[in-house]
């Protein structure tokens, strides 16, 4: 290991590694795993050394009562066997057993006081990765309490110090520390795309508006950077509803982007700077709220977990945070939005609970709720709400090259609980679990279509005259 | 035999008591220590009411029956709280005990009368060759499965091994009593050392993860995890 490392240093050409134990910071180091695709990069992780002294600090510094009490009194009692759909797509793999997992991982690093080896550490980098999604499901059943997806995550962070992180993930989180978002979008690519949609949509919605940086708004609004280059359409329906139902609204320009590919990723500290953008544009705007779009981890990151990266000790962002279906519930509730009861979907529809704000923060009923209003025969997967499985994309998951095959098999989980409905048609208000079901259709080709809520919404939305362009204009 | 009797029913029980109330407690006393509300991001100590309501509820639907674990696996679970109970209860309320405790320490409490406890004991055994059972046969359990499961298997079932023996008058009775108190007490002192140390630990670590649903996973929606 060592002679090949003395090899590469004596090659006068030789392209920086690409492997290290420290994140993506400069755009040339992105550019030139970017330009990788993964190739070299695995090749030269298999000979990067563990750092096992700074392995030894670590764990010393962050491996504390709760997971070293996890991993002791785990009484390999095999109770969350099936609770996990790796392990149930997997025609029920032993080696796809939480507790097995998680013990042969983080237990050994634990034991072992990080002096593992190499293969060790990719081993443990391909179960964090590619056989878990840290979607918490295993441990709602444990009967000890033991929460194998937050030791995953915990994992995850070991492995990200010591440089063994999926190429995508990489990537990702020097995506956020260089652009504070998780791709490579500028402040000023956010605020273009902004004013196209708005202008784009003009002409249909008379008086439409991207307001940026409107201080003292009742809602500041946050979204996900791929809305930006790959879906502005989503930019303009969220525009469209604000306007629609009269909201006082606003868009940040530095602090747009609340998802984190960093906590995937774990890396902490770039967690904490993406967190602090967005609660700094809530210092700076000060609006009433902030709502965020469509996206799971983007609550997760931004609204659970956030504040404890940026160090609050109230556990809460600097100003009351909503997932955006809890806004639409809002305004179907006191009627700022109202829907045309006739133009209800009226063929069989099911819903996806994401796993980021349905089991990991209560936002069940509110789903329910808006499916009532523009369902008219809603089926529920089985199991469903805070019980339901993961969509098989979470955790990164669905972006990570290496583990397509693992993600594809873990699909079909997802696909046997959307078939057993009988509907044909799934509402998923989240980026990852619609990617997810939009790859079911390509993989398994079971006939369905998805979609997130903003576009049903304005589909059957009832536009007040006064919004309506001139030339349908009516009576006026 | 008589002055090992002495030896094992008097000092040595003593110490293992000691070894046991002294470790359990250092053991609460670690966890509670260890835990950190930024690495575990949970605002353990700002957030108390939520905490407490998400705690509450997390011992509740363990300690009892009424949990989604034990609808999914009756029968497994159902063992596993017979063997809890019956192991819990039987050696506390067992009349020969509480007596035992009278002479010495002049304290004594209410008593299950004979032979209820030897049924419990029993209760406990077959419950333990079950859990063995599973441990030689089933492949998920089995792939988890290290030494340290049998070790305690063994001691949590020792006692009452032996305890079923001494009360019936097999073998000879001096000796399977002599053998009961130590099985005893090495059950009492592997407590905080071993994964028994769960005695204590199952309470911490439910408290904790109901807290940090009842904090920051949930618990504001008053939903939270579910049992
Ligand atoms: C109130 C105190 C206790 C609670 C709440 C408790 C709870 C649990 C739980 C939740 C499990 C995991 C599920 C299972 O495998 O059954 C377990 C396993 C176990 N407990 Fe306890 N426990 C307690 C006290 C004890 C004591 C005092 C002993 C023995 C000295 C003991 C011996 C065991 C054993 C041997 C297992 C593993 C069973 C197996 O092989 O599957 N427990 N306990
Ligand atoms: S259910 Fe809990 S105690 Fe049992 S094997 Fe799984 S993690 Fe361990
Ligand atoms: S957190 Fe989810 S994916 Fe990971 S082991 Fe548990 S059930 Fe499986």
């Amino acid at each position: 290991m060592a002679e090949e490392a003395k090899t590469q240093e004596k090659t006068p050409q030789a392209l920086p590694p690409l492997v290290s134990r420290v994140p993506v910071k400069t755009k040339e180091m992105l550019d030139l795993l970017l330009a990788d695709r993964g190739v070299t990069y695995y090749e030269e992780m298999k000979k990067f050394p563990v750092d096992t002294a700074a392995f030894k600090k670590t764990l010393a510094a962050s491996c504390k009562s709760r997971i070293r009490t996890w991993l002791k009194i785990c009484a390999h009692c095999g109770m969350c066997a099936d609770t996990c759909f790796f392990y149930l797509a997997n025609d029920r793999d032993p080696k796809q057993v939480p507790s097995y997992k998680i013990q042969s991982t983080l237990g050994e690093i634990v034991k072992r006081n990080g002096d593992v080896d190499t293969e060790f550490m990719m081993n443990c980098m391909d179960t964090a990765w590619g056989k878990c999604t840290c979607c918490n499901r295993c441990g709602q059943f444990c009967p000890h309490g033991i929460d194998m997806g937050v030791m995953f995550g915990y994992t995850r962070g070991l492995c990200f110090s010591q440089g063994f992180v999926p190429h995508e993930m990489k990537i990702g989180s020097g995506m956020h520390w260089l652009y504070n978002a998780q791709m490579d979008i500028t402040v000023d690519d956010f605020t273009e795309t902004c004013a196209w949609m708005a202008e784009e949509n003009e002409d249909d919605w008379p008086g439409l508006n991207i307001p940026v940086d409107k201080p003292n708004a009742d809602i500041m609004y946050t979204i996900n950077a791929r809305e930006v280059k790959h879906y502005p359409e989503d930019i303009a329906e969220a525009a469209i509803l604000f306007h629609l139902t009269g909201e006082n609204w606003t868009v940040p320009s530095k602090g747009w982007e609340s998802t984190s590919l960093a906590m995937f990723a774990g890396d902490w500290a770039c967690c904490k700077q993406q967190v602090e953008w967005v609660y700094e544009a809530m210092e700076r705007l000060k609006p009433n709220r902030m709502v965020c779009t469509e996206c799971g981890h983007m609550h997760r990151a931004t609204i659970t977990e956030g504040p404890y990266w940026a160090g609050l000790p109230s556990g809460n962002t600097p100003v009351p945070s909503l997932h955006y279906v809890e806004w639409v519930l809002e305004v179907l509730e006191n009627g700022k939005l109202k829907l045309d009861p006739a133009k209800k979907i009226k063929e069989p529809v099911t819903l996806q609970d994401p796993c980021n704000y349905v089991r990991n923060a209560g936002l069940s009923d509110v789903t329910r709720k808006i499916m009532g209003y523009i369902a008219e025969d809603f089926r529920e997967m089985q199991p469903n709400r805070e019980l339901n499985f993961c969509c098989g994309g979470g955790g990164g998951m669905n972006g990570i090259g290496r583990y397509r095959k693992e993600r594809n098999i873990g699909l079909k989980v997802k696909r046997d609980q959307i078939l057993a409905t009988g509907a044909k048609f799934v509402v998923s208000a989240c980026h990852n679990c619609w990617d997810a079901i939009r790859d079911l259709e390509e993989v398994y080709k079971i006939g369905i279509k998805w979609s997130f809520l903003k576009p049903i919404l304005i589909k059957q939305a009832i536009v007040p005259d006064h919004l309506k362009p001139k030339e349908e204009g009516t009576d006026e | 035999m008589g002055a090992i009797y002495e030896f094992v029913s008097g000092p040595l029980a003593l110490i293992s008591f000691a070894v046991f109330f002294i470790g359990c407690i250092y053991k609460v006393i670690w966890y509670v220590k260890g835990l950190d509300w930024r690495l575990d991001r949970v605002a353990y100590s700002t957030q108390r009411s939520l905490g407490i309501k998400g705690a509450i509820r997390s011992l509740y639907h363990w300690l009892l029956p009424l949990n989604q674990t034990t609808a999914n696996h009756p029968i497994f679970m159902g063992a596993t709280y017979l063997f809890h109970l019956c192991l819990i209860v039987a050696p506390i309320f067992l009349v020969a005990h509480v007596v035992l405790i009278e002479e010495s320490w002049n304290i004594s409490w209410v008593t299950i009368p004979d032979p209820i406890p030897d049924y419990m004991a029993m209760v406990v055994i077959a419950a333990g060759v079950f859990f063995l059972l599973r441990r030689l046969t089933n492949p998920d359990v089995k792939i988890i499965t290290d030494g340290s499961d049998y070790l305690v298997l063994a001691i949590a079932l020792a006692p009452f091994i032996t305890g079923i023996l001494a009360y019936n008058q097999i073998f000879d009775n001096q000796l399977m009593t002599i053998l009961h108190i130590l099985a005893g007490e090495i059950m009492l002192v592997a407590i905080p050392f071993t994964k028994l140390s769960h005695f204590v630990l199952f309470f911490c670590s439910r408290i904790q993860l109901g807290m940090d649903y009842g904090i920051k996973r949930g618990g504001v929606h008053g939903r939270g995890i579910a049992w």
